[in-house]
């Protein structure tokens, strides 16, 4: 038996699994309309490959990946691009992003595809064909698989840690994909281990999912994969959280899990995976539970760019609706609005109601219990970091780590004044993102400045240079003219050394009339006047030595 | 509304965690009123209407909604807390004094729920020792001494109109705390075991006094049951003091009085599971925990054993608040992923 690592905190939230877990799940019929967002994973958006009009075919590319990190998109279905157009996609800001919207012929004709001998070609093309394939990490995040893959050549994969620990309540997906396609995942993880060739490999699984842990392990018997099984704890399902369960490292703080000789990948992304190579698809579709307050809540197989809606219906909602939560309870987001498409992201969506998500209870103030720094994975203090973003204090909020936060929800669930922790680390965050844009936004502005004024200073230049050539070239027609005696120190002296002469003391004059007309608007003042002017100056010129510091800093972290 | 996720929470609330302190308070009480009479139930009444009272003018000259914070049972805690702290005879005006003093001051001029530094019940306590030294001294003698006792109408006439039967003095009713009279008796020449002779003291500490003492640990034990409070701080609280109490008894028993004796004499029960476990002003952290519970370990050994005021647990408590913020700051802990020595 394994001995497992366990992390810090932790919470047992209700589960309410059983309600979606025990129905085999479907395959959702052709939707009426597809609505695919351009940018549905971490990284750059993806570039859009077609217009308004065209035909595509089901598995034919939209949209390609542009950058390292990013994704290609491609068509769900056969049928008519209506239009490349806005549209709210699933994010918390609700803003509208760029989609490929697909009108189904009813055909769901294929474009041609065929399976990929992996091991027949180099591991980069393999991680190319991965990144044309759209394939993303399926446990939430989006990150683009090839990217995780891509290794340095001194980089060692000890663990390949595959994720079907599942934590957040009510969320079956990856559940039911293993109990009914183990085998296909495994092949999945084939790939991955070859391309990580990891020492080990380790599924992790909660104990809460026995029909699973027995389903994988029928599927690796005879390989050396190894299903571990792990005590449910939310979020036991987050990566660094998952990876220190299995191996007893953690991830750096700010690092990725490679770093420590660890991949990480979800069991959904692994079928995926096999669905690529194996048969040649591109992840067109994904398996999403749909549970909350609906008749039937069960686990569906659903074209990415289905409009939430046609998916819930086929749940039958149950009147009473409040909002629905896309993703789990913990992590997801509320929505209001089901014509949001299925991304590659969605694992989940939840029907509210009043009864089963009843709404929150008024906030009290924070009666520093730190029952929240008891349940944080992250052994953050979340009562301090709360204190410090309710009072804009964001420089504390990083001195205490804010960004190690990952936003699980656990503080806020066992806080019994009913805080909504997570969302004043979200607002600390998001402010400390504008202002490091708005100091970026300075720091051009300084340059741009900068630019400027030396680009000032060499057209005088030049200009002087201009003058002094046209007066060599003058002294040069009239070789003995008296005229041009008085600058003619040396009469005797090279003309190149004249003209230098000449440039010179067109600088210097240039820059004592500088000097003389800058400061003619603070003369006749006040001694008060003069003392604030000289503050102001004193103020700047600290603030030039602090940018020219930080720079100096930013040099030596590029070079660490 | 809820839209930012979590979109659930645990039921637990803090008025519900209030009112769980509240509940295990009572067998501490019930041991009182048997041991010195109805009088306590007086006190409590009379500091929790008091503290409601001042807890809604409070919230009204804020301008903060009432029903939340009146409902939250934090004043009734403080309420309780000091009349438990308080001679049993205290008169009607001592009570009302401190608990106002207590939530107006020390709860509501910093802030309200969650704000203040201090415990506010032990600076009612402080203001109340400092500014009325005689009238808590006050403290009944035991029933089972065979003392004078006062019926509860007899009680009650004391606490209201000052009045006492014909022909009785307070003298005959009250007596010193059986950690007073160890101090005084010390000082006189007695050996500890000489003191302990005397019949207000029981097999633990004093009579009566040890079994309320032991009725709120039982009550502590339910609070650490249920989660209501962490187990570190009592824990090291009560090792540290027997530690302490422990090294001078080995050292000098003649003088120094026995480790349990500590545990059950004055408000070191109390002190450990229902004062010292105030989230507000203790520390957060798990290596801060410590040093505040240990540090009000010794603070309540030292003045116990050294200073002149008869109990140490209030002063220790508010010592140790005032030491919180620096604690807190001292012992952050590392977080995930910054574990391995700054890497």
């Amino acid at each position: 038996m394994r001995t497992l690592d366990h992390f810090h905190g932790g919470i047992h939230p209700a589960e309410h699994k059983l309600e979606s877990s025990e129905l085999p799940s479907r395959i959702a019929p052709l939707p009426s309309l597809l609505i695919l967002p351009l940018h549905q994973h971490i990284g750059a958006g993806a570039k859009v490959q077609v217009q308004a009009g065209d035909h595509v075919l089901k598995g034919q590319l939209l949209a390609s990946a542009q950058g390292m990190v990013s994704a290609a998109i491609h068509a769900p279905t056969s049928g008519t691009v209506t239009a490349v157009q806005p549209h709210t996609v699933p994010h918390p800001s609700q803003l509208p992003g760029l989609c490929v919207h697909i009108e189904p012929d009813g055909k769901d004709q294929w474009i041609d595809h065929a399976p990929l001998e992996y091991r027949a070609i180099p591991k980069s093309e393999l991680l190319a064909k991965l990144r044309e394939a759209g394939i993303v990490g399926l446990g939430g995040a989006t990150f683009p698989t090839h990217v995780k893959y891509s290794l340095a050549t001194d980089q060692r994969i000890q663990t390949l840690v595959i994720n079907g620990a599942e934590c957040e309540p009510w969320i079956t997906t990856d559940d039911r994909l293993m109990r009914e396609r183990a085998a296909e995942i495994v092949r999945g993880i084939e790939v991955l281990r070859h391309l990580a060739e990891p020492a080990e490999t380790l599924i992790g699984i909660e104990d809460n999912k026995p029909q699973a842990i027995a389903a994988m392990r029928a599927a690796c018997a005879g390989s050396d994969i190894e299903i571990v099984t792990i005590p449910t704890l939310y979020p036991s399902g987050g990566e660094k959280q998952l990876i220190k369960i299995l191996t007893g490292k953690e991830v750096p703080s700010g690092g990725r899990p490679t770093g420590i000789g660890v991949a990480c990948s979800n069991v959904a992304t692994a079928y995926a995976i096999h669905r690529f190579v194996d048969h040649g698809e591109p992840l067109i579709s994904r398996q999403m539970t749909v549970t909350g307050n609906v008749r039937t809540p069960q686990n569906i197989e659903v074209l990415i760019g289905t409009p939430l809606e046609e998916l819930v219906r086929l749940a039958e909602p149950l009147p009473g609706a409040t909002g629905y939560i896309l993703g789990g309870p913990m992590m997801g987001v509320h929505i209001d609005d089901l014509r949001l498409p299925v991304v590659k992201g969605s694992n989940c969506i939840i029907v509210k109601s009043a009864k089963l998500f009843p709404p929150a209870e008024p906030a009290m103030p924070c009666i520093r219990c730190a029952r929240c720094a008891a349940a944080c994975p992250a052994d953050l203090q979340p009562q301090e970091l709360h204190w410090f973003s309710k009072a804009r204090d964001f420089g504390k909020t990083q001195e205490y780590s804010l960004f190690d936060c990952i936003e699980c929800g656990a503080c806020a669930y066992v806080c019994p004044s009913h805080i909504p922790l997570v969302q004043y680390f979200r607002f600390a965050k998001s402010e400390i993102w504008q202002r490091e844009r708005e100091t970026q936004a300075a720091e051009i502005a300084r340059e741009r400045h900068e630019f400027r004024m030396e680009r000032i200073e060499r057209e005088k230049r030049e200009k002087a240079e201009r003058l002094a050539l046209k007066e060599k070239a003058a002294t040069a027609a009239k070789p003995a003219a008296p005229i041009a005696a008085p600058v003619m120190i040396n009469p005797d002296a090279d003309p190149d050394d004249t003209l230098q002469m000449r440039i010179d003391a067109a600088m210097t004059r240039a820059k004592e009339q500088a000097a003389t007309a800058q400061p003619r608007n603070t003369e006749n003042l006040t001694p008060q006047q003069q003392a604030k002017v000289a503050e102001i100056e004193a103020r700047r010129a600290k603030f030039s030595e602090l940018a020219s510091n930080a720079g100096a800093d930013d040099e030596s972290s590029k070079k660490s | 509304m809820m839209w930012s996720s979590p979109f659930v929470t645990q039921a637990t609330s803090v008025s519900q965690i209030m009112l769980r302190v509240l509940l295990a308070l009572i067998p501490g009480i019930a041991m009182y009123v048997w041991f010195f009479g109805p009088a306590v139930l007086v006190s409590i009444t009379l500091a929790s209407i008091t503290a409601l009272a001042t807890e809604a003018a409070m919230l009204k000259l804020r301008n903060r909604p009432l029903k939340p914070f009146l409902t939250d049972n934090s004043a009734l805690i403080t309420a309780w807390l000091l009349a438990l702290s308080l001679p049993a005879l205290a008169p009607w005006w001592l009570v009302v004094v401190g608990t106002a003093f207590a939530i107006a001051v020390s709860k509501h001029l910093y802030g309200g729920l969650g704000n203040n530094p201090f415990n506010p019940a032990m600076i009612g306590y402080a203001v109340l020792i400092i500014s009325f030294p005689a009238h808590m001294t006050h403290w009944l003698t035991p029933h089972g001494l065979g003392g004078i006792e006062l019926s509860f109408a007899q009680q009650l006439d004391y606490i209201f109109g000052g009045i006492l039967p014909s022909g009785l003095t307070l003298d005959a009713l009250t007596m010193a705390t059986p950690l007073d009279t160890l101090k005084t008796q010390l000082h006189l020449g007695l050996s500890v075991g000489d003191i302990r002779e005397m019949p207000i003291y029981g097999r633990l500490a004093g009579h009566g006094s040890e079994m309320v003492a032991i009725a709120y640990a039982i009550g502590g034990i339910y609070l650490l049951y249920t989660r209501v409070i962490n187990w570190l701080i009592p824990t090291t609280y009560l090792v540290t003091l027997f530690v302490i109490a422990g090294i001078f008894h080995l050292a000098d028993p003649v003088h120094y009085a026995a480790p349990l004796f500590h545990w059950f004499a004055g408000a070191a029960m109390l002190g450990a599971f229902f004062i010292f476990t105030d989230p507000v002003g203790g520390s957060t952290t798990f290596r801060g925990r410590i040093i505040y519970a240990a540090g009000a370990a010794l603070i309540t050994f030292l003045i116990r054993t050294f200073g002149s005021f008869p109990d140490g647990v209030a002063f220790a408590a508010l010592l140790m608040n005032i030491c919180v913020p620096l604690i807190d700051i001292w012992t952050q802990p590392k977080v995930f992923g910054k574990k391995g020595g700054g890497k």
